[in-house]
């Protein structure tokens, strides 16, 4: 056991894969001699060398398309995306090209490829370094999406995610990689695709995924002084998505709350609703209620707090489940 | 058995010959000339040009101390690279639209955009700040390589409207210039728009201030040729300039920006320079580079030489100096109290022109954040 960074049990969970199969590279902007802008892959290079840890020309599109040629020449890359907000440049590639191509070659050509996306605000950034961009990947047929909240999460589902011959687009709540938390390397894995009650209780399910499981966590202890008993559930995947999980939850609480920090509109919060109105509909006492960021352009950074959803906007958001 | 370690590096050629950059200043200082480029300046304007010099570094370091003292979230240093974007931020003429990255502060205030409106940006109070088209000078763009399209379009507007070759007033037409780096040559949009500008002729200079490095990746993983070779493959002119040369900066950028506004079509000028300090402030260019690299530029500053050059040709005179000092200790003055006096905008303007014409939807949403943030201003009321 060891106290690991987020950041540092991503790195951790890159090494032990590289060690485990060759096959394994690492590529994107930065992730070589530096390490990657947040050090999640520091030290790769240095002890596996510059034709597995590769610094690319600075090209999204470029690396995600490479990696493609890759993972078709039988490499299985572990692309970073510096930011959440440089994706799009790549995002061709991956809706049309990485998605598809298990299906469109009938399976002969799997893409297991991972792309790592640093997603999120909370950290003071300029533009383009705070966004929440899940929804889009969720959307996408053929791409799995997932989001860690926590180093010990970090550690295995990045590890789950390089191995699996589907492409997975694991995003990493930025805010949260300096973060630590006690990690057993030897322990086994909890399954990649399945989401997990992070904290158990009865009044109201609380929906969450990336950096809002904690927010969630701090606004379940608050309530607990007000004699709410709220239930966590951390996501973990976003798609596939553990439905059964959320709808076993909310049987028993009869309310919930999504919480995430993307816009509100068609976001994973809509599929959620949707799924448990189909689900509880005779169940639910409350309606699905949401607590998200706002359908605008993320703010500058002197307003994130105000956009981003934090403790009173969930615990405001629980009592109008409450009160239904 | 093959394996991942078959994969290797490519090898990189040494530079081939020819490729001597443009210079018309050595950094000692000599007034060098060229068969090709020359400038003709007053001894104002080689003052003026000096002056922008020094104050764009003032601002420069009063941003970078404002961000250590907490007061900016960030800030994108230009050290290094003042004479590259004055040399061709004077080169432009008025009319002429600037296109930048997020480090133009030397162009920016060239074109007239108050320094505090870079630093509202990187305090986080702004995504923009300046009106554009008042400035003839977009807005930054911080994805990279973005506004070389953008510039090109622009560029292809102005072909458009006729502004190009002389005009009815007597003047010459209107050019544009994208501003980008080494790193951002990789992109695909840069690509993109060379072949664009190429095939539609369009009035458009494209600046390349090759710094070297694209934060820890060094320009021989973006390049095996120098860059401004890469021009000829897209069938325009390409043409490397001493980036720390503002004389040579000025007088290349000035030729280009006139040839494309005589309908010549577009130039790349890749101006080679170095960022003497970090990618921004949350970088740490000790992990990547040698201090011995740093050095060697330093004997290459673009203000001393120019300083050299001015007392040199007696072209300015000590009091001159100490005057333009007190007035870069004047503006970093000015700036601090202004930063420090920069107020947040009203957290309801996020939802301000989101579009044109805003959405019943996001109204609702808007009113909600509303009524939602007056309940804890009515809570603190009370307590």
């Amino acid at each position: 056991m060891a106290v690991l960074t987020m950041a540092k049990a991503l790195n951790e969970a890159l090494r032990s894969t590289m060690e485990d199969d060759p096959k394994v590279v690492v590529m994107g902007e930065d992730v070589g001699k530096l390490g990657g802008v947040f050090r999640v892959t520091d030290g790769l290079q240095k002890d596996f060398g510059e034709a597995r840890v590769m610094d690319t020309p600075l090209a999204e599109s470029g690396i995600i398309g490479t990696a493609i040629g890759l993972a078709m020449r039988g490499y299985r890359p572990v692309c970073e995306i510096q930011f959440d907000g440089f994706v799009y440049p790549a995002y061709d590639q991956i809706v049309s090209q990485l998605a598809k191509m298990h299906a469109r070659s009938r399976g002969t050509v799997p893409m297991p490829i991972t792309v790592r996306i640093p997603f999120g605000g909370g950290i003071g950034a300029v533009e383009h370094h705070s966004e929440s961009p899940e929804a889009y990947f969720a959307h996408t047929a053929g791409l799995k999406v997932v989001a860690c909240s926590n180093p010990v999460d970090a550690w295995s589902m990045l590890r789950q995610a390089v191995r699996s011959d589907d492409p997975v687009i694991f995003f990493e709540p930025k805010r949260r990689y300096w973060e630590k938390a006690e990690v057993d390397t030897r322990a086994p894995d909890d399954p990649l695709w399945q989401a997990r009650v992070v904290r158990p209780g009865t009044d109201a399910t609380l929906i969450a995924y990336g950096p809002m499981v904690r927010t969630c966590l701090e606004a379940a202890t608050a309530a607990e002084e007000d004699g709410r008993s709220l239930e966590v559930l951390d996501l973990r995947s976003l798609s596939p998505l553990d439905l059964p999980s959320v709808v076993a939850s909310v049987r028993r609480t009869r309310r919930a709350v999504v919480v995430h920090e993307a816009p509100s509109f068609i976001g994973i919060g809509a599929e959620i609703a949707a799924r448990l109105s189909e689900e509880l509909y005779y169940e639910m006492e409350a309606p699905v209620l949401r607590v998200t960021g706002y359908d605008t352009p993320y703010p500058p950074s002197r307003l994130e707090e105000e956009y981003l959803p934090d403790l009173d906007r969930v615990l405001h958001t629980v009592d109008r489940s409450l009160a239904f | 058995m093959p394996d991942a370690t078959a994969l290797t590096e490519p090898p990189i050629p040494s530079s081939p010959a020819g490729e001597v950059p443009v210079q018309l200043l050595t950094p000692e200082g000599e007034r060098v000339s060229h068969p090709e480029y020359d400038v003709d300046l007053t001894d104002e304007e080689y003052r003026g040009l000096y002056r922008d010099l020094v104050l764009v570094r003032r601002i420069d370091i009063e941003a970078t101390a404002l961000q250590r003292q907490g007061e900016l979230g960030i800030w994108a240093a230009l050290l290094g690279q003042e004479a590259a974007q004055v040399g061709s931020g004077r080169a432009m003429r008025e009319k002429d639209f600037a296109f930048p990255t997020y480090r133009e502060h030397g162009v920016a205030w060239c074109r007239g955009v108050d320094p505090l409106e870079l630093l509202g940006l990187f305090r986080g109070v702004s995504n923009g700040g300046w009106d554009p088209q008042e400035k003839r000078f977009q807005l930054y763009t911080i994805v990279i390589g973005s506004q070389t399209l953008h510039a090109t379009g622009y560029a292809m507007g102005v072909q458009k409207d006729g502004a190009v070759g002389p005009q009815a007033d007597g003047s010459e037409g209107e050019a544009v210039i994208a501003y980008f780096g080494d790193g951002a040559s990789s992109q695909g949009d840069v690509n993109e728009a060379f072949v664009w500008a190429s095939v539609y002729n369009a009035p458009v200079v494209f600046f390349c201030q090759n710094n070297q490095w694209g934060i820890s990746t060094p320009t021989d993983h973006q390049t095996r040729i120098p860059l401004y070779r890469r021009a000829e493959g897209f069938g325009f002119p390409g043409v490397r300039v001493d980036g720390n040369d503002v004389l040579a900066s000025y007088a290349v950028t000035r030729k280009a920006l006139d040839d494309a506004r005589q309908g010549q079509g577009p130039t790349l000028v890749e101006a080679f320079t170095y960022r003497m300090g970090a990618h921004t402030t949350s970088d740490d260019p000790t992990r990547y580079r040698l201090a011995s690299e740093l050095e060697a530029w330093k004997l290459k500053d673009p203000l001393e030489r120019m300083k050299s050059f001015l007392y040199k040709q007696q072209i300015a005179d000590a009091d001159f100096f100490a005057e333009l000092d007190a007035d870069a200790d004047a503006l970093a003055a000015r700036l601090r109290a202004g930063c420090l006096q920069m107020t947040d905008p009203a957290p309801s303007a996020m939802f301000d022109r989101v579009y044109a014409e805003t959405t019943p939807l996001l109204q609702e949403q808007q009113a909600a954040f509303e009524a939602y943030s007056a309940g804890f201003a009515d809570a603190g009321a009370v307590h």
